[in-house]
C-alpha cells in the first residue's frame, strides 16, 4: 500500500487530483445534504455507492480486491476534504470499512478476500467492526464473546456496543473468542449481518449524529467456520495490524476539524462588532486566534511527518499514538476557543464550530483513548 | 471511430488573479482547472466512445503544466491518451490553436472532434467554428444533445426561442454547451491509472508550425476601475437633479 509516484512534484500532482475530485464529490454530494441528515441521524445508503464510483471507499486498498493504493498522505488529503463538511459522523459512518475491511485481507484466504471485499469498495455492501464490548473496549484482549466449534459452524454468543454503521452492516468483522483467555483466544470472523440471532439496536449519542452506530446481541449465530479469517487465536494480530492507520486517519480527522474551527472562528471575528469594533481588533480574540493555530500548525506538521514515514515503510508506533492524541487535545481546545469566539451562536446547532464541539469527544476516546494510547507510547519508547 | 477532444485549462473562475507589474501578463501562480466546456466535451467523447467503441484522444496546448489537466480531467476520467503540444501560451489565439488543431487531425485522422463551446478564460468561442472552416467540415456548435446515426452526427442546439436539431454527416466538428451532459468525477482510481496513459509530447516545429504567428496579441491586462459607493437621494427630484447635474446622463 505504499506511494506509488516517487517523484515529489508527481505525488503533488496527485494529491491535488485527488483533492479536486473528493472536494466536487463533498460540494455536490454532502454540502447540501449534511444539515438535514445530522438532524436525521442516518445518511442514505446510497452515498455509498456514489462514493465508490469516485473511488474514495476503494483508496488505500489492493488492488487485487478491486482497490487503489495509495499513501497515507493522500488519505489525509481526503479527510481533510471530507472534513469541510464538518461532520465526522458522515466520515465515520461512510468510511466504517476503513475499520472493518482490514482485519479482514490481514487474515483471510485470497479467496474469502475476493468474496467479501470488491462489493465494498464499489459500496454495495457496508461493513462494521465490531470489537468493542459492554464489558469494555480498551482491553480488546479480554473480550468475552464467544465462538463455539459445532460442526462445520461456529456458534456466536455475546454482546458488541458502540459499533459505528452496526445498524446497516452488511459485513460484521467480528472478533471473538474461540480459545482461552487473553490475545492469544481472540479469532475474527466475517459475520454476515443477515444471518438469524443477531439483534441491532441503535444508540443515541452526543455528536456523529449521521453514522449509526449500535449495540449488537449475537444470540446463538450460527456461522459457517469458513467465514473465519486467518487460523484460530490470530486475531489480535489481525487487529493491531491496522491500528497505524486508523490512528493517523483519527489524527488527520481532529486536525482538519480543528481547521475547519479555526477558519469558521476567525471569519466570524473578522465579521462581527461588539463595542463598536470588530472582534478580530482585540488583543484578547487575536490571541486566541493565534494560540489556535499555533497548536494546529504544531498537530499538522507532526502528522505529516509521521505519514511520511509510513508511507516509507516504516511502523512508528510510538510516533503515531502521541500524534493521535495531539491532534484530539488539539481540536478539544481548537473546538472550545471556538464556540467561545462565535459567543451564543456557537451553542446554536446549524454552525460547523457547534457540531464539531460536540464531536471533539469521541476522537478522544474511539480508536485507542488518550491514556491508552499516552501507556503504549511509554513501552514503545522502552520506558 | 476515433475521438479528438480539447482539454484546455484555465485559471480557476474562483481564483483571485493578479496581472504583473508591467501589464502583459497574469500572475502564474494562481490556481488552474481544467475549462468546465472542455469537461461536457470529454464527457460527450466519453459517452459516444462507450456506445460506438471509439478510440478518444485529449489535446491540450501550452506550457508543460497542461498536462497536468490533460491527465487528470481527460485521462483519469477514461480518455485513452493524450497529445501536448508545447506552446508559450502568451502567444496563442483563437486562429493559431485551430490551426495546430488542424495539424493534429491531419496527423490523426479522427472521424469527430469535440471541443468545449468556449474556454471560460478568454471567452472567444472561435476555435470550433475557425477549425471547422480550415477543415472543410461540418460543425454543430453549442450542442445540448449529440447522438451518431449511421455517418452523421444528430446534434441538439439550444437557440434563442428553442432548440435546433442538425444532421451533419462525418468527419464534423462539435462544440459542447453546459447542458449537454453532467460530467462524470474523475475517479481515484482514475486518477492514479492515468499516470500510466500515454501522453503524446509534440513542438510546433513537429507539425509544421514553426514561427507561425498569432494573429490577436494581447497588448495589455488591467484590473477593471474600482467602483464607488453609491449613494442614497431623499426623493425623485433630488435623483433627477444628481443624475442631469453630476452623473450629466441626461
Ligand atoms: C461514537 C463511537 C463509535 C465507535 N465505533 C466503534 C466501532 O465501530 N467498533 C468498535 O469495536 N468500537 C467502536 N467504538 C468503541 C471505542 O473503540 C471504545 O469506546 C474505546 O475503545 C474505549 O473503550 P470503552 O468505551 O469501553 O472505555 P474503557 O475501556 O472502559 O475506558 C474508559 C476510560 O478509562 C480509561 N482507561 C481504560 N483502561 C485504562 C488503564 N489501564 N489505565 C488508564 N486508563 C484507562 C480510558 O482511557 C477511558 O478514558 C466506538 C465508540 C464511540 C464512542
Ligand atoms: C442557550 C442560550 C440561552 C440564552 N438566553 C438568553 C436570554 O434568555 N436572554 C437574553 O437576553 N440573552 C440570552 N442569551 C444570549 C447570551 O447572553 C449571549 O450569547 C452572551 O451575552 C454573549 O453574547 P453574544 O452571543 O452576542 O456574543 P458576542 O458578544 O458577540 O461575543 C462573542 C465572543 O467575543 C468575545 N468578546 C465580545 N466582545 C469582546 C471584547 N470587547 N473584547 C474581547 N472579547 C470580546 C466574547 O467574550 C465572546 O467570546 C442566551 C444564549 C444562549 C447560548
Amino acid at each position: 500500500m505504499n506511494a506509488t509516484s516517487h517523484n515529489p512534484s508527481d505525488e503533488q500532482a496527485d494529491l491535488a487530483a485527488i483533492r479536486t475530485t473528493v472536494r466536487r464529490f463533498v460540494t455536490r454530494e454532502i454540502l447540501p445534504n449534511i444539515e438535514r441528515w445530522e438532524e436525521d441521524g442516518s445518511f442514505p445508503r446510497a452515498l455509498y455507492q456514489t462514493a465508490g464510483e469516485v473511488g474514495l471507499l476503494a483508496l488505500g486498498f489492493p488492488e487485487a480486491v478491486g482497490g487503489v493504493p495509495s499513501s497515507e498522505m493522500a488519505t489525509l488529503v481526503v479527510v481533510e476534504e471530507l472534513a469541510r463538511a464538518g461532520s465526522g459522523g458522515l466520515i465515520a459512518g461512510l468510511l466504517s470499512h476503513g475499520i472493518g475491511l482490514p482485519p479482514i485481507l490481514a487474515l483471510a484466504s485470497d479467496d474469502l478476500a475476493a468474496e467479501i471485499a470488491p462489493a465494498i469498495l464499489r459500496g454495495d455492501k457496508v461493513c462494521a467492526l465490531a470489537v468493542t464490548e459492554p464489558g469494555g473496549g480498551s482491553d480488546v484482549a479480554n473480550l468475552r464473546t464467544t465462538a463455539t466449534r459445532d460442526g462445520d459452524d461456529y456458534i456466536v454468543r455475546g454482546s458488541k456496543t458502540f459499533i459505528t454503521s452496526g445498524m446497516r452492516a452488511d459485513w460484521l468483522t467480528t472478533a471473538v473468542r474461540t480459545g482461552g483467555d487473553g490475545a492469544a483466544g481472540v479469532s475474527v470472523l466475517a459475520i454476515p449481518g443477515d444471518l438469524p440471532g443477531i439483534q441491532r439496536s441503535e444508540l443515541q449519542k452526543m455528536g456523529w449524529w449521521c453514522s449509526d452506530t449500535a449495540a449488537l446481541h449475537f444470540d446463538d449465530v450460527r456461522v459457517p467456520a469458513r467465514l473465519r479469517c486467518g487460523s484460530e487465536g490470530m486475531g489480535f494480530l489481525g487487529l493491531m495490524h491496522n491500528f497505524n492507520r486508523e490512528r493517523l486517519m483519527l489524527a488527520g480527522m481532529a486536525v482538519a476539524f480543528a481547521e475547519v474551527c479555526h477558519a469558521d472562528a476567525l471569519e466570524w471575528a473578522r465579521d462581527r462588532q461588539t463595542f463598536g469594533r470588530a472582534l478580530i481588533t482585540r488583543q484578547v480574540v487575536r490571541h486566541k486566534l493565534v494560540e489556535m493555530q499555533t497548536r494546529i500548525l504544531g498537530a499538522k506538521a507532526l502528522l505529516h511527518q509521521t505519514a511520511r514515514q509510513v508511507d516509507a515503510g516504516g511502523e512508528p508506533v510510538a510516533e503515531v499514538c502521541m500524534v493521535k492524541t495531539l491532534a484530539t487535545d488539539t481540536l478539544e481546545f481548537v473546538a472550545g476557543e471556538a464556540v467561545q469566539i462565535l459567543g451564543g451562536m456557537g451553542y446554536m446547532r446549524g454552525t460547523r464550530v457547534e457540531r464539531i464541539f460536540r464531536e471533539t469527544k469521541v476522537l478522544s476516546i474511539g480508536g485507542g483513548a488518550s491514556e491508552i494510547l499516552r501507556d503504549l507510547a511509554a513501552r514503545q519508547l522502552g520506558w | 471511430m476515433k475521438i479528438l477532444v480539447t482539454a484546455k485549462r484555465v485559471t480557476d473562475p474562483n481564483a483571485k488573479l493578479v496581472i504583473d507589474d508591467d501589464g502583459s501578463w497574469i500572475d502564474d501562480d494562481v490556481e488552474y482547472i481544467l475549462n468546465p466546456f472542455c469537461e461536457n466535451a470529454v464527457e460527450c467523447a466519453l459517452q459516444l466512445a462507450a456506445d460506438h467503441d471509439a478510440e478518444t484522444i485529449a489535446v491540450g496546448i501550452g506550457d508543460e503544466e497542461v498536462q497536468r489537466y490533460i491527465r487528470q480531467g481527460a485521462l483519469a476520467r477514461g480518455i485513452d491518451r493524450g497529445i501536448h503540444v508545447e506552446a508559450d501560451e502568451q502567444e496563442l489565439d483563437s486562429d493559431l490553436i485551430a490551426k495546430i488543431l488542424k495539424a493534429l487531425v491531419e496527423k490523426e485522422s479522427p472521424d469527430l472532434v469535440v471541443l468545449g463551446k468556449q474556454a471560460v478564460d478568454g471567452d472567444s468561442n472561435q476555435v470550433g467554428q475557425l477549425l471547422a472552416e480550415m477543415l472543410g467540415w461540418p460543425q454543430a456548435t453549442f450542442a445540448s444533445d449529440v447522438k451518431i446515426e449511421g455517418d452523421e452526427v444528430i446534434v441538439t442546439r439550444e437557440v434563442d426561442g428553442g432548440l435546433e436539431k442538425l444532421a451533419v454527416t462525418l468527419p464534423a466538428v462539435i462544440t459542447a454547451d453546459l447542458r449537454l451532459n453532467d460530467p462524470r468525477y474523475a475517479s481515484l482510481a482514475g486518477i492514479m491509472k492515468a499516470k500510466r496513459k500515454p501522453l503524446e509530447e509534440l513542438e510546433l516545429d513537429d507539425l509544421d508550425l514553426d514561427g507561425e504567428e498569432p494573429k490577436v496579441r494581447v497588448v495589455k491586462l488591467h484590473e477593471p476601475t474600482g467602483r464607488s459607493a453609491g449613494v442614497f437621494v431623499a426623493d425623485v427630484d433630488e435623483l433627477i437633479l444628481k443624475l442631469t447635474t453630476e452623473a450629466r446622463v441626461l
